[in-house]
């Protein structure tokens, strides 16, 4: 399964890199893929509020009125229809690589569990919109979806008569049929709604906007696509007759042929085992997580930058409980912290000059504490040498994920508090600093690409010093397949480096410091 | 071509290319559901059995137990008995099945809804149900012969206030 996963994500970062040549990094559609959803939703229920004003409920209105719509005013009321239909088609399948890309990249287990199981309803949601929606067209399509639903339904023991009697004869089917389908068919798309916004509830400033520039390319090309192939109804339905051939959306219908190949009771089976599946998806199994952050209050003046920082919304801001003299302490909800570091390198806290005592920050993980990592990087400061000496701060989903020497590997880049990069340059540790985030287009933990960089450019708390010369810092952003960019990019930064005259403002460490350092360098390669 | 206008162009090019893919797989290819040269028959109806056979008369010991507001003579079983259908096309059984009641009490009518794809043509079909237990035979039979064209669908249906079964 890690293997399978693996080549699925290398695979995906390829396809998103050849994307971002495309769109560039913030355009990039699979790195858009939940507000396109939401983008998309919204141009089905507009275009669906419009097309309800002229849509009759009526055996044999309803056909005539859609008729209407798409011929005689193809204009605006049709171009709602296609705009309708293809977004529609256009939000399943954004939504089915959302699940796949989300399922490939591990976001799905351990404290993500919840964002996952409340997009299952909204994955049924979808498709019951979809298949009321091609109902009320009632043509041959329609009656074919009539039929094959209600037979389905049927196979159920809950209803006393069977409702594909309702489709026997032309006779037997009311208009006020039409009636109760465009209800559902209001019904369940505000039940979706619902859903997606139960769905984006445990993470903290959820993108429910695409960047504009993809919204616009979207829109105009779902318009272009409507002008040019408009959608369009089929024949009439005619209860007296069967439809032998329909032409299929298989977006939204493609179950509709399985449906009719299997026995009713299979796919009932099939349709529960799969969902009890994706439902139990993040316990199969579960992943061992490393532990929530920890407050320390002694060094917390609630001063809420890890609250505004933290992108699960993992991090409350409580009134103070120890007597000092703050309105306010911050609160970690450990069923949600992921144990990114995020709020670690928020933290005005988090700054390893310290000399006396133990190095404690007012936010930190217990297992990568900031002094684990003060540590880490005096150790691997250690081991450079040579004009031109570069320490690497990796988020390890990047393409800097694996160690080597003179790299420091990060659940997300962010986690470094903008006062180590400080540390690293000012006591002579390293000639230069690479970070090396994940993929430009989409931050592995959500916000902390956005937070690192907004921290480098001084443009965010906690920022990075003016002393610190940004010549020295190299920011690259590359995904799991790009290790030969990275180590290029690094080379060429190191010989720039080495081109330029030493960094003279440098305080180096004390002795009993780099000891220490070069200590735990050994235990780690006796470990081993 | 640089920056944003190049995105736009490559960008636009790619999410039309999409969206004219999803608006030709919104509809085509098309699923034949039915073959070309074939009809559809269906049954489909339900009726309940009779459960006058369960019926009996209370002895007047049990009536003098009972409050005077209950004391009904006949007391009947609640569950209903199952129906048992046969279907006969061109000669050969093609579903002889007993229909249990339905409901939890098993009080509920028996239910029938069942597909059989025919060849166009001519055919000979014959419906028979027997709603009570004790009958030996048949206590509703209907014949027909019919001449079904491609796509046709032809109902079989029972009302037993129009005399039984019913063709169209």
């Amino acid at each position: 399964m890690m293997g399978l996963r693996s080549v699925l994500r290398r695979g995906f970062d390829r396809v998103e890199r050849g994307l971002d040549r495309l769109f560039g990094p913030d355009w990039n559609p699979l790195a858009n893929l939940g507000p396109l959803g939401w983008f998309l939703f919204w141009i089905v229920a507009g275009t669906g509020i419009y097309l309800f004003i002229f849509f009759d409920t009526g055996v044999v209105d309803a056909y005539a009125s859609v008729q209407w719509l798409t011929e005689d005013h193809w204009f605006h009321a049709g171009l709602a229809r296609s705009l309708h239909r293809y977004a529609s088609d256009l939000m399943v399948l954004a939504m089915l690589v959302h699940l796949l890309r989300e399922l490939v990249f591990d976001r799905y287990r351990g404290r993500r569990w919840f964002s996952w199981i409340t997009g299952v309803p909204v994955l049924w949601f979808v498709y019951l919109s979809g298949i009321t929606g091609y109902w009320l067209v009632w043509d041959e399509l329609a009656q074919y979806v009539a039929l094959t639903t209600t037979e389905l339904l049927d196979a159920l023991p809950v209803f006393a008569e069977p409702i594909a009697r309702n489709f026997l004869t032309p006779e037997s089917l009311s208009s006020r049929f039409f009636t109760l389908m465009v209800f559902l068919h209001i019904a369940i798309p505000l039940l979706l709604l619902l859903a997606m916004w139960i769905h984006i509830q445990r993470i903290s400033q959820a993108r429910t906007k695409p960047a504009r520039g993809l919204a616009v390319l979207t829109l105009v090309a779902l318009v272009a696509a409507s002008l040019l192939m408009p959608a369009t109804s089929q024949a009439p339905a005619d209860l007296a007759t069967v439809p032998a051939r329909v032409g299929i959306d298989w977006f939204l219908l493609s179950l509709y042929p399985v449906i009719e190949l299997l026995p009713a009771g299979v796919i009932w089976t099939g349709v529960l085992v799969f969902s009890v599946l994706l439902i139990g998806l993040p316990w199969l199994p579960r992943r061992k997580e490393a532990p929530a952050a920890v407050v320390a209050l002694d060094h917390c003046n609630g001063c809420a930058r890890c609250v505004a920082d933290c992108p699960y919304s993992a991090i409350n801001l409580v009134p103070r409980s120890d007597g000092a003299p703050f309105p306010h302490e911050v609160e970690v909800n450990a069923d949600r912290c992921v144990a990114c570091g995020i709020c670690m390198g928020a933290c005005p806290s988090s700054t390893p000059f310290r000399r006396s005592g133990d190095l404690v920050t007012g936010i930190d993980l217990p297992a990568y504490s900031l002094a684990e990592l003060r540590t880490q990087v005096i150790a691997a400061a250690g081991g450079l040498s040579g004009p031109g000496r570069v320490l690497t701060l990796a988020c390890g989903h990047g393409a800097g994920g694996l160690p080597e020497a003179g790299r420091i590997v990060l659940p997300c880049v962010a986690m470094a508090p903008p006062a180590l990069l400080d540390f690293i340059i000012s006591r002579g540790l390293a000639d230069g600093i690479c970070i090396a985030g994940c993929a430009e287009r989409e931050c592995w933990n959500r916000l902390g690409g956005e937070w690192m960089r907004e921290r480098v450019a001084r443009r965010r708390d906690p920022f990075l010093r003016e002393r610190v010369p940004r010549e020295r810092l190299l920011v690259v952003w590359a995904g799991p397949s790009e290790t030969g960019r990275l180590r290029r990019e690094t080379a060429a930064f190191a010989e720039q480096l080495a081109a330029q005259p030493s960094y003279d403002k440098a305080r180096p460490l004390s002795q009993d410091e780099l000891a220490k350092g070069e200590a735990t360098a050994v235990q780690r390669e006796l470990a081993e | 071509m640089k920056g944003r206008l190049r995105h736009l162009i490559l960008g636009g090019a790619a999410t039309l290319a999409l969206s004219l893919a999803v608006a030709y797989l919104s509809a085509a290819p098309g699923w034949q559901s039915l073959p070309a040269d074939m009809a559809l028959l269906r049954v489909s109806f339900t009726h309940s059995g009779d459960r006058s056979a369960s019926c009996r008369e209370r002895t007047p010991e049990e009536l003098a137990e009972l409050p005077p507001n209950m004391r009904i003579a006949k007391v009947c079983d609640r569950r209903r008995p199952p129906i048992y259908v046969e279907i006969e096309i061109d000669g050969a059984t093609v579903l002889a099945e007993e229909l249990p009641a339905r409901g939890i009490a098993g009080s509920g009518p028996s239910r029938i809804y069942q597909r059989f794809p025919l060849p166009a043509g001519r055919h000979d079909i014959a419906v028979r149900l027997r709603d009570r237990p004790a009958t030996q035979g048949f206590d509703y039979v209907g014949e027909t012969q019919v001449t079904l064209v491609p796509a046709q669908s032809f109902v079989i249906d029972f009302r037993p206030e129009s005399g039984g079964f019913v063709f169209k």
